[in-house]
């Protein structure tokens, strides 16, 4: 059923909502009935500022597959690109 | 034959503490009295789907009205609100019985009114019907629709939004009581209707249960893919049949 069960991950960086780029700082995540996606249940992330009131979010509604395999190309593409602009070793003296 | 013509349109009604919010009315045109019914929207908000149902109660012949529980988180759209609210743990259990008080009040107040008022909802909606069919004494007819969390089995998902877990205020029930629920449902689920049962036959409440296999969470729903026609169709069936039994003048 609809639940008012609610994962609060605090995060820093922007979202881009119906207002234009906008400063973030909480991503709401829910597995729940979701209100767009045509799915039974899906997984449920509501991006917000909740320092400016949280009036704004930017959402998404991915099926329980797909939020699964966005975790594992969000730490493919942290390791990849995290590697690719570390600073370079400094030389041997 | 004829259809009944309706009038339906957004009102403003003064709910919880006087404060000032808006509701979705619809009612026959036809003249002459008729019962009404407070439709009690779900957990996801004050959406599309809530608007049809009171259009469906007026086109049964009834005055039906769905005050907005979230008014108070606008603005914004029926989803965004919807949102802030879930984010926020929801809307206080006394706010909500002030506002259906007050939507009661406002049907009963209405030139139409027989006087005969009864609550609807579904899904948080659903126990909140149930809830408020235990602490409004002037309610005249109770229909939970798949209302989770009327037994509250975790005693540590009680909050000061929501202290009490309804069942536990089942005693106070005045009103003839009738159940919806989909037997695939998690929330609730099959063995907590049974335990529900138990309690209002316990307490020799006037209640009956309808419950629909291959049915699961708002089945009623048609925006949703949980919809199943043939089970809301034989739901419905028994709603009005309730209603035309409780509302009567």
């Amino acid at each position: 059923m609809c639940s008012y069960i609610v994962e609060k991950a605090k995060v820093s960086g922007s979202a881009k909502g119906p207002s234009g780029w906008m400063r973030i700082d909480t991503a709401n995540v829910y597995f729940d009935h979701p209100y767009h996606a045509p799915l039974d249940h899906a997984l449920a992330i509501d991006f917000v500022c909740e320092a400016d009131g949280g009036r704004e979010r930017v959402a998404v509604e991915l099926s329980a597959a797909s939020a699964r395999e966005l975790v594992s190309k969000i730490m493919v593409a942290l390791a990849i690109g995290e590697q690719a602009h570390a600073a370079p070793a400094a030389p041997a003296a | 034959m004829s259809y009944n013509g309706m009038t339906a349109e957004t009102v403003t009604f003064r709910g919880h503490n006087g404060d000032q919010g808006e509701a979705y009315y619809a009612r026959p045109t036809r003249p002459g009295k008729c019962g009404g019914v407070v439709v009690i929207h779900h957990l996801p908000g004050w959406d599309e789907w809530i608007t049809e149902v009171v259009r469906k109660f007026a086109h049964h012949g009834y005055a039906a009205i769905s005050p907005h529980l979230y008014f108070r988180d606008g603005p914004g759209s029926p989803d965004d609100i919807g949102a802030r609210v879930r984010a926020s743990g929801g809307v206080p259990d006394d706010q909500v019985v002030g506002d259906v008080k007050a939507a009661i009040a406002y049907l009963r107040g209405q030139p139409n009114s027989n006087g005969k008022v009864g609550v609807i909802g579904f899904c948080s909606g659903g126990r909140h019907a149930y809830l408020c069919g235990c602490r409004l004494p002037e309610i005249d007819a109770v229909i939970d629709c798949w209302g989770g969390n009327v037994i509250v089995d975790d005693r540590g998902q009680l909050n000061a939004k929501r202290p009490v877990a309804p069942i536990d205020l089942s005693e106070q029930l005045r009103a003839p009581l009738l159940g919806i629920f989909g037997n695939d449902d998690e929330n609730p689920n099959a063995d907590q209707v049974n335990r529900t049962e138990a309690v209002l036959k316990k307490l020799g409440k006037d209640y009956e249960f309808h419950r629909y296999d291959k049915a699961g969470h708002a089945f009623f729903n048609t925006a949703r893919q949980a919809f199943r026609p043939e089970q809301a169709a034989d739901g419905w069936s028994k709603v009005f049949a309730f209603l035309r039994k409780t509302l009567a003048a």
